[in-house]
């Protein structure tokens, strides 16, 4: 990553959309070619087990740095997108859900975190909510208390929101919601690489995020459920490894978590996932933190002096920082940035109804990780104040 | 003598090579974006929108006395500079020679912008709007 743009080195702060990877990723996941490659859960050889141990330890890892309750409430899913679709569609084939039913979501969701419900509602019937995002770019919660009512079953939130870095109070959102005995989802998508990340607190019933956002590989995520709702809820996707006893009268399906991963699940992506987040426990999450918020705060700080700029979300925000200036649309500041070397985001983030809440098209957004620096942070200025002359 | 299309490609392409680095060609292209002729607001109507997976243009097309005149405007002013580079190769040009005008000039520019056959930018959008608005004129 080592590289250079019109004679600029590169500054990677698209961390949100995806995180450059250590080199104990890469390495796990050409250990993991390299000499043990083969397929798990049936095979007698020899391969075939240290290939089933090293996913099951991952699995292990996952559960021990979520704080679940056992290895059995992780699912290996392809991503945080994937995982919704999981949820929402083994929901829709229980019984949990009738016409008229209510599921609440945030003006905060990324459109995973939408469209799988609305998709879930159209076909049942099932109206959707959304807490109203203030000002601040944070959730109101006053309207959220008064949104539950008894017909309210699921509540479906960001912990951190990937467009203003908003951290929401899952924790508060999660016991409202089990007062009434509504379920709960989080997408951790953008919490997990930033925040320490505790179940145990949070007492969801369903917490989901991506691996290439926490150092991992793209096509590999993961989804929490507690135990005894995964036992309940049936299976979504038939195939080999999901199943107890197959006849063409009748099949009986596996355990959880089997139950929910059938075919080859991604062997290497769930390994390597698991080494990025070792590589996350060694630098320890809190310093993690720090160190970004650190960073957040001299960029605010910095771009905060800049003619016509508005910051959006709250000051103490998580991962990423996103902006724009009066007059100038992002897409023109994006590619005068690139020019100089710089990744940042432009658009509407995946999040059309947020935007269309704050009256504009799209923001600038830098998002920083573990290995950004002060320096960068310090050269963004300088380079947004090139672009802007450039612009005005 | 007529200046065919190429031409004014080539000599597009020509101005563009005069500059050192990116920020001169940007900042050519920027300025070729300020200079579009104005387009009434009134115009910025939906069915002239073309949505960009970034930012919006909107195309007037029409066509008088076999030529095609196109009036353009976007949201990002990087995006106008390169819809002004189309509009100076196309307009007043015939809707058939339109039509079969290969516009991957674009990507000779040295600029970021590029026509993606796949992705929905709006140039490449752009692209395809001016072509079906010379459909139009050839068919009526």
């Amino acid at each position: 990553m080592h590289q250079e743009i019109n004679g600029n080195p590169l500054v990677y702060l698209d961390n949100a959309a995806t995180s450059q990877k250590p080199l104990a990723v890469l390495n796990s996941s050409r250990d993991y070619y390299e000499k043990i490659n083969s397929n798990i859960h049936r095979g007698v050889h020899r391969l075939s087990q240290a290939a089933t141990a090293a996913h099951e330890s991952a699995r292990q890892t996952i559960a021990s740095h979520l704080n679940a309750n056992r290895p059995e409430e992780i699912i290996f899913t392809s991503g945080t997108t994937d995982s919704v679709n999981l949820v929402a569609s083994s929901l829709g084939r229980s019984n949990r859900f009738k016409a008229g039913d209510e599921i609440i979501i945030s003006g905060l969701e990324h459109h995973s975190n939408t469209v799988p419900w609305q998709m879930l509602c159209e076909r049942l019937g099932i109206t959707l909510k959304v807490i109203p995002v203030l000002d601040n770019g944070t959730l109101d919660l006053e309207a959220y208390d008064s949104l539950i009512t008894e017909r309210t079953k699921l509540v479906s939130v960001n912990h951190v929101s990937n467009a203003f870095g908003t951290v929401n109070n899952v924790t508060h959102i999660c016991s409202q919601a089990r007062k009434i005995g509504a379920l709960t989802f989080i997408d951790g998508a953008q919490s997990i690489p930033h925040l320490n990340v505790d179940l145990e607190s949070i007492d969801c019933d369903f917490y989901a995020f991506s691996g290439h956002k926490v150092y991992g590989p793209t096509g590999i995520g993961i989804l929490f459920g507690k135990h005894e709702l995964l036992c309940e809820l049936p299976p979504w996707r038939g195939g080999g490894e999901m199943i107890k006893e197959v006849t063409f009268e009748k099949t009986t399906y596996n355990d959880p978590p089997f139950k929910f991963e059938a075919g080859t699940p991604n062997i290497e992506g769930g390994i390597a996932l698991a080494t990025a987040l070792d590589f996350v426990n060694n630098l320890v999450i809190s310093e993690i933190t720090d160190h970004e918020s650190l960073l957040i705060k001299r960029a605010a700080e910095i771009l905060g002096e800049l003619e016509g700029i508005t910051i959006y979300g709250p000051d103490d925000r998580a991962g990423a920082l996103s902006f724009n200036f009066e007059g100038i649309h992002h897409y023109d500041l994006g590619t005068l940035l690139d020019q100089m070397g710089f990744a940042l985001r432009t658009g509407h983030h995946c999040c059309q109804p947020l935007m269309s809440r704050f009256g504009i098209t799209g923001t600038l957004r830098a998002s920083f990780a573990a290995y950004n620096t002060l320096e960068e942070v310090e050269s963004l200025g300088e380079a947004l104040k090139k672009a802007l002359m450039m612009l005005r | 003598m007529r200046v065919t299309i190429t031409e004014k490609q080539q000599e597009l392409l020509d101005d563009l090579d005069l500059f050192q680095d990116w920020t001169e060609r940007y900042e050519y292209v920027i300025g070729l974006g300020k200079k579009l002729q104005p387009m009434d607001p009134n115009l910025h109507t939906s069915d002239r929108l073309i949505k960009g997976c970034q930012s919006q243009v909107w195309l007037d097309s029409s066509s008088k006395d076999g030529k095609m005149s196109y009036l353009a405007d976007s949201d990002s002013v990087i995006t106008k500079g390169m819809i002004a580079l189309f509009v100076r190769v196309l307009d007043g040009e015939s809707p058939e020679t339109v039509l079969t005008a290969d516009l991957s000039f674009i990507d000779k520019t040295g600029l970021k912008e590029h026509l993606a056959p796949t992705r929905a930018n709006a140039l490449t959008l752009m692209a395809a709007e001016m072509k079906k608005g010379a459909l139009e004129a050839s068919q009526q």
